[in-house]
């Protein structure tokens, strides 16, 4: 299908380009931007006055809970909550039921998205059998399957024996590992950052070091064996600063955050809202301040919606006691966008922390927008206000913090693969 | 998206007491209004007939997710002297685990005609859960929820320390022992600072203080000897069996030898301070029997203040209907 | 409406009570209005009697609507009310209900051999079978108007009339 997509204002992070023109697709690819190519008929048009045309988001983790948690959410609702989202390639991560950790899993997950419309996914795998941190995944075999990365998720890898061999086997492969630093010793049976507030509501803490430690090892270990690692979803100003350092010092290290912890900290969860229990904890305002910084500096490259779909059964608990994770994809854009703004930066620079840096780390031909490149677009509305609500929301997550809050900037049009997946009703 | 949620959903739009969740952030004006009703039940205690006729028809459900017979029963006692009728439930671990949610159960509770929840968790937060999805009649009041607060012991404590010391103006107070752990030391923190008490101390090793504890307003002292320099009050805490050896304390025996309050390390504090302890004690390991059952002790009024504070909580949020 | 000064009042309730109170007469005043009656009435009779006050707050029947009502002060009666003849002092007497709360809060302490009301103002509108005994004024108010008895810091009592 041949598509014209009219006077919108393209925004390509990739090169910069910010500009009012039209844009043709044509077989998935974008063929011409400003001009149409020689005999190009449009078979639709699309009005894009007013809507942003930028590529569409690219999501470092996104769980779909498929397979074995279904009850939850599955592929059919959390891959159209993420096209809603604007977002057209998502990493899921391997923390299903069972873990991605067979090749058989991999093919049946990419099979059954492959069915369905919405973004492209790229399965992350399991780094050990059932994630249980004591035996290696076939990485080979998964990656040929179709992993992108390899990852605990947010498993405890207890012995650092395996890490460290874990991550020396995939650096025989040069296969990505993707690692959230977290002591499970200091983190054990904590649910709150080591602060005021915990020591206010008498909340089991998880002190700074939990994350810097594990970090510091992880570092160590990335610089002995020379894997590829990306760090997934910093919570604190000291691991962020230690990130900086060894970007400073030539690691060609990686990072992500979640995009709640640019917004929030334990402040939030000073009236025991259950649906400000994340992982990691949100932690004190310099903390979050720090990640606003490093995400300016780009010493974050990344920002993901780490979209967890929790049931109301699990999440209406105690704060201590519900099941942690917040619905996201459909508030990646606006939140980012909101970032951006705070922080004074361009259209271009916040996007392409969702776009151009996560596909580059990911490996994946997306996040950029030009001529040849993959019709994968997101046509937003950056002036569109609407309100989070659990009929707003098609995940079929309505664990949000925001529940009732406004949102600035609304996904019109989702195109992937040069057709149109989402249009706003 | 900073939130003040937690006081306005104890206080009616007019400002008064609907629950009783946590001692945080309630106004100066509540704990006194709480305290001089006390009093009033003090006296009524006294009589030979210890009842009066306040809740009358009240159903009073007294929910106790994790045991505790003691706290139980100074509740179901206020109750019966208010003349509300009283039903005790164990919530076991059980039905529980069987799938049953809390507000499963809370609501379950409800479509009994509840009138007042006294709720007993181990989570922190229970009882704000609760509290946010009751019918609007109901009234709920935490009997103890994790760590986090024991209200109604942190008021019977401040009676107990009015009743002795005359005001709050000029004392300096110690809370000795496991802070990190403790529920009834937050509300004690939050009473004692929202009073007007010029120097709260907590005296502890680093292993059982928060982190940030000297955010709350309260001085840090990690030895008792110096902590316990010209106090007014000291408020012991009991220690769980579990904390006595492990990773954060070697020894009850070590315990005992920095932390425990025996006669001799009592003599740093003002010759009138008063000794007070939120039971049960662990005699021998947080405080000497000789201190406990000395005459510096307080710790068997503060039981007997218990009901009357508790009688007063139950029957102002029985009267604050929106 | 002009009220009348209370001090009169007070003389002609004592006027009544006189020979009436004896040794063994517990005088009990319902907080607040009725102790300070009570005290005015000892400071022009004398004599010793039995004192004691009641706050009436955990009696009240308006408890679900109302709440407990600010300031409560706790009852006091440091004597056996058994067998006792009591006289009860309250500053208005309207619908009753705080008459009826006293009495029932008095028979928490014990058996009394009697119960006799004295009050400054009987205003009417009696909603429970309640009568005083002994009467400074008797005097129809409008529904609409609340009347108080209030002291001054130097102890000088004053009525006060006003809408609800």
């Amino acid at each position: 299908m041949k598509m014209a997509i009219r006077k919108g204002r393209v925004i390509d992070p990739a090169t910069g380009l910010d500009q009012v023109q039209d844009v043709f697709v044509a077989a998935g690819r974008v063929v011409g931007l400003g001009t149409a190519p020689a005999d190009f008929h449009a078979g639709a048009e699309i009005d894009a006055s007013g809507l942003v045309i930028c590529p569409g988001l690219v999501d470092m983790s996104l769980r779909l809970r498929e397979p074995g948690l279904e009850y939850v959410a599955g592929l059919e609702s959390e891959m159209q909550a993420a096209s809603a989202g604007g977002i057209t390639s998502l990493a899921c991560p391997p923390d299903t039921d069972p873990p991605l950790d067979e090749p058989g899993l991999i093919e049946m997950l990419k099979f059954r998205a492959r069915s369905m419309p919405g973004p492209r996914v790229y399965p992350v795998g399991a780094l050990t059998h059932q994630l249980k941190g004591e035996r290696l995944t076939e990485m080979g075999e998964l990656h040929e399957a179709g992993c992108i990365a390899f990852s605990q998720a947010d498993a405890p890898l207890i012995d650092t024996a395996v890490l460290f061999h874990a991550m020396e086997y995939a650096a025989s492969f040069d296969l990505p590992v993707w690692l959230r630093p977290e002591d499970h010793f200091l983190a054990r049976g904590g649910v709150a950052h080591d602060g005021l507030v915990a020591a206010r509501l008498g909340l089991p803490s998880i002190p700074v070091p939990a994350e810097t430690v594990a970090l510091q090892t992880i570092l160590l270990l990335m610089r002995q064996t020379g894997a590829r690692v990306h760090i997934m979803r910093l919570s604190s100003r000291a691991a962020v600063d230690m990130v900086r350092q060894a970007k400073a010092e030539g690691l060609p290290v990686t990072c992500d955050v979640a995009i709640h912890h640019v917004h929030l900290s334990e402040m939030d969860t000073a009236d025991f809202n259950p649906h400000c229990h994340l992982v990691p904890p949100l932690r004190s305002l310099r903390d979050r301040d720090a990640i606003r910084q490093a995400l300016a500096e780009g010493v974050i490259d990344a920002i993901c919606s780490d979209h967890a779909p929790v049931d109301e059964d699990v999440k209406e608990r105690p704060f201590q006691e519900a099941e942690p994770g917040a619905t996201g994809a459909e508030l990646l854009l606006p939140l980012t966008l909101r970032w951006g703004r705070e922080a004074g930066l361009s259209l271009s620079q916040t996007l392409d922390r969702v776009t151009h840096r996560p596909a580059r780390i990911m490996g994946v031909d997306a996040g950029y927008l030009r001529v040849g490149g993959a019709a994968d677009l997101c046509l937003f509305d950056p002036e569109g206000v609407w309100q989070v609500s659990a009929e707003s929301l098609l995940s079929l997550g309505k664990n949000s913090p925001y529940l009732g809050h406004e949102m600035l900037g609304r996904v019109h049009y989702t195109i992937i693969d040069g057709h149109l997946d989402y249009r706003r009703s | 998206m900073t939130s003040t949620m937690t006081p306005n959903l104890q206080l009616t739009p007019d400002g008064r007491l609907r629950h009783l969740l946590t001692l945080d952030g309630l106004p100066k004006r509540i704990l006194t209004e709480v305290l001089d009703t006390a009093q009033s039940f003090v006296s009524v205690g006294e009589r030979d007939v210890k009842k009066v006729p306040l809740l009358r028809g009240k159903a009073v459900f007294n929910v106790f997710f994790e045991n505790s017979t003691r706290t139980r029963t100074t509740f179901e006692i206020a109750a019966k002297r208010l003349s509300a009728d009283v039903v005790n439930l164990n919530v076991n671990a059980s039905s529980q685990s069987k799938g049953e949610t809390l507000l499963d159960t809370v609501s379950n509770l409800s479509a009994m005609l509840a009138d007042m929840f006294v709720v007993r968790h181990s989570a922190a937060g229970a009882a704000h859960l609760i509290a946010h999805h009751v019918a609007p009649h109901i009234h709920v009041i935490n009997a103890g929820d994790g760590r986090s607060a024991h209200p109604t012991q942190g008021l019977l404590d401040m009676f107990t320390i009015r009743h002795y010391k005359g005001d709050f103006h000029n004392l300096r107070v110690a809370i000795v022992g496991d802070v990190l752990h403790s529920r009834v030391a937050r509300s004690q923190i939050h009473a004692l600072t929202t009073l007007g008490c010029p120097e709260v101390r907590v005296i502890a090793p680093r292993t059982l203080l928060p982190r940030d504890v000297s955010g709350m307003g309260v001085h840090v002292f990690n030895r008792l000897e110096e902590g316990l320099k010209d106090v007014d009050v000291v408020m012991m805490l009991r220690l769980q069996n579990e904390r006595m050896q492990g990773a954060r304390l070697p020894s009850a025996g070590e315990y005992y030898k920095h932390w425990g309050l025996t006669p001799e390390k009592l003599k740093y504090a003002r010759p009138d301070a008063i000794v007070m302890h939120p039971g049960p004690m662990n005699r021998g390991v947080e405080i000497d029997s000789a201190v406990a059952d000395g005459g510096q002790s307080v710790i068997l009024p503060q039981v007997t203040y218990g009901i009357a504070v508790r009688m007063a909580v139950m029957s102002l949020v029985a009267g604050a209907n929106p | 409406m002009m009220l009348p000064e209370p001090n009169a009042l007070i003389d002609a309730l004592a006027a009544q009570l006189a020979p009436v109170m004896g040794t063994d007469c517990a005088l009990i005043g319902i907080h607040t209005g009725g102790v300070w009656l009570r005290d005015a009435v000892i400071q022009r009779l004398g004599g010793k009697c039995l004192l004691g006050e009641l706050d009436v707050s955990f009696y009240r029947d308006d408890f679900a609507q109302a709440g407990l009502h600010a300031e409560v002060q706790p009852s006091r009666i440091p004597f056996e009310i058994e067998g006792r003849s009591v006289i009860l002092f309250d500053d208005v007497l309207y619908t009753g209900r705080t008459v009826r709360a006293a009495i029932n809060l008095l028979f928490d302490y014990g058996r009394p051999a009697s119960i006799r009301l004295a009050v400054l103002i009987d205003r009417g509108g009696r909603e429970l079978p309640v009568c005083a005994d002994f009467t400074g004024l008797r005097q129809d108010f409008p529904a609409h108007e609340h009347i108080d008895l209030l002291r001054s810091e130097a102890g000088e009592l004053s009525l006060v009339h006003g809408p609800w």
